[in-house]
């Protein structure tokens, strides 16, 4: 059986699976899609009242909320669209250029 | 044991005996009695089949791959325009790598109008992935029926397969048939076993993903493996059936080939009455012979330039347009297969037969004529031509 973990764009067309088939459930974990991020938003916690409006407006659900409270972005889904900055009331979150998360 | 059946009757015949899990059914001419005997024997309980009647063909073939995806032996049978509405789900089942089994029954494409025979509606199917294999008459439409399911589901293969007959001259004319015994095609037949499907609870699958650039490339390559491995597994399965039935079987038929210097290639029906004209020429001392292409794909490439190495002029004859403005599309192939060779036969294409256009001995024997011309003269005149049309001019 060939695992989705241990085929990548190296792996020769001898070691794919027929169709493209899949054996697995839940390989979308196993896909770092935030490297397709070419803008990156910044949260500043401090002005952050967590109303909650950036999470249902999300269109990849890369913002994780804990306990009632959001948390930074999760940049493994994050593709930097903006929409969260454009609906925060409280400018909460800036977007900077570049793909490269928060640091 | 044997019966007299239609070419249509042979098939459904062939359905009864190999009990599919499910059939994706939709009429049309002249593929539609398949579907309609079929009916009966799932109405008088004499398969367990689910048949699924649906609105269309590009449904019908949805309905096949989907029960095929699930781990099911599906089946279906169209023609022509149904065929073509089924263009995109065809490219869908070979490269989901799902052996589907689609008996075809050979009628024009559109337009005008037309419901006889002749082959565009698969030779514009020819580059979907699916194995072709054409029959000359009921008892080869009936054989490669029972042989398809063996080939597709081959591991090394898993490819659909597509059993071709001409329309109504196959389809409809009743012949003299054998038939195997119920026991012995469920037995050569054996069980559907993929070693991955939908229904299977060890391991979700997931079927058809997008495939990104870096991907595609590499599953494609796999598929065209798979189609080259297919040859060998055709033969195979051929070997396996002439046991069971005393039927031989290759990738094509050679008839009276050993020391023919002129030499026909097609496909079908007209193989029949080429046969009777090659017989009559025979008579008359011309070495002549004749090549029925029974697999189109995989195309027996070098098989066929091995067989016609020998020869002085060949005409190929194409039961359908393809409109490249430079010969149809067994044309294409032949010559193709042939540019290997060092000394090459001279070679024409003539197009013949289409939307149901009738052809005679006296037909072949002047193709024949031109052919031994050819060869005499190495004068090889106009290389794509047609057969058939009323002209104001004077051609072969």
């Amino acid at each position: 059986m060939i695992y989705a973990k241990d085929i990548n764009e190296r792996t020769p067309w001898q070691e794919l699976t027929p169709g493209g088939e899949i054996y697995e459930p839940g390989t979308a974990r196993l896909f770092n899609t935030g490297t397709w991020r070419t803008n990156t938003p910044v949260f500043h916690e401090a002005a952050c009242k967590h109303c909650m409006l950036c999470v249902p407006f999300c269109p990849d659900n890369a913002i994780p909320v804990q306990d009632g409270k959001r948390l930074d972005f999760d940049f493994m889904h994050c593709k930097g669209c903006g929409i969260c900055e454009n609906v925060c009331p409280f400018q909460a979150i800036t977007m900077v250029s570049g793909g490269a998360p928060n640091e | 044991m044997s019966d007299r059946l239609s070419g249509n009757e042979a098939v459904a015949y062939a359905l009864k005996q190999i009990n599919p899990d499910v059939m994706g059914a939709f009429p049309i001419t002249p593929s539609t009695e398949i579907p309609e005997y079929f009916a009966q024997y799932v109405a008088d309980g004499e398969v367990n089949t689910e048949y699924v009647t649906v609105e269309s063909e590009h449904s019908s073939m949805s309905v096949c791959i989907a029960a095929q995806a699930a781990g099911a032996r599906a089946v279906c049978a169209t023609s022509s325009a149904g065929l073509a509405l089924m263009y995109e789900l065809l490219y869908i089942a070979a490269s989901c790598r799902l052996p589907v089994t689609l008996a075809c029954v050979n009628r024009a494409l559109s337009g005008p109008i037309n419901i006889n025979n002749d082959h565009s509606d698969s030779m514009g199917a020819r580059d979907t992935g699916w194995i072709q294999i054409y029959a000359e008459n009921n008892q080869e439409a009936y054989d490669n029926f029972l042989m398809a399911m063996p080939i597709g589901e081959t591991p090394s293969v898993r490819l659909p397969v597509m059993t071709c007959m001409d329309g109504f001259i196959t389809s409809h004319a009743v012949e003299n048939i054998e038939l195997l015994e119920t026991e012995v095609v469920r037995k050569f037949i054996g069980e559907y076993n993929p070693e991955n499907y939908l229904l299977k609870k060890e391991n979700p699958l997931a079927v058809g993903p997008y495939d990104v650039s870096p991907y595609y490339m590499e599953h494609k390559v796999l598929e065209a493996e798979a189609m080259k491995a297919a040859k060998a597994r055709i033969l195979e399965v051929a070997t396996e059936f002439e046991k069971i039935s005393g039927r031989r079987y290759g990738l094509f038929e050679e008839y009276r080939m050993e020391d023919a210097e002129l030499a026909l290639v097609l496909i079908g029906s007209t193989a029949g009455t080429a046969k009777a004209a090659v017989d009559k020429l025979r008579e008359d001392g011309v070495k002549a012979g004749l090549i029925k292409i029974r697999v189109f794909r995989p195309f027996p490439g070098e098989e066929l330039a091995r067989a016609l190495a020998n020869t002085k002029a060949v005409a190929v004859m194409d039961k359908s347009e393809g409109f490249s403005a430079n010969g149809g599309p067994l044309f294409a192939e032949t010559r193709s297969a042939l540019y290997d060779l060092k000394e090459r036969p001279y070679l024409i294409d003539i197009v013949y037969g289409l939307g149901g256009r009738d052809v005679k001995t006296e037909d072949i024997e002047k193709v024949f004529g031109r052919l031994a011309n050819i060869a005499a003269t190495g004068e090889i005149g106009p290389v794509y031509t047609h057969m058939g049309q009323r002209s104001k001019e004077e051609n072969a």
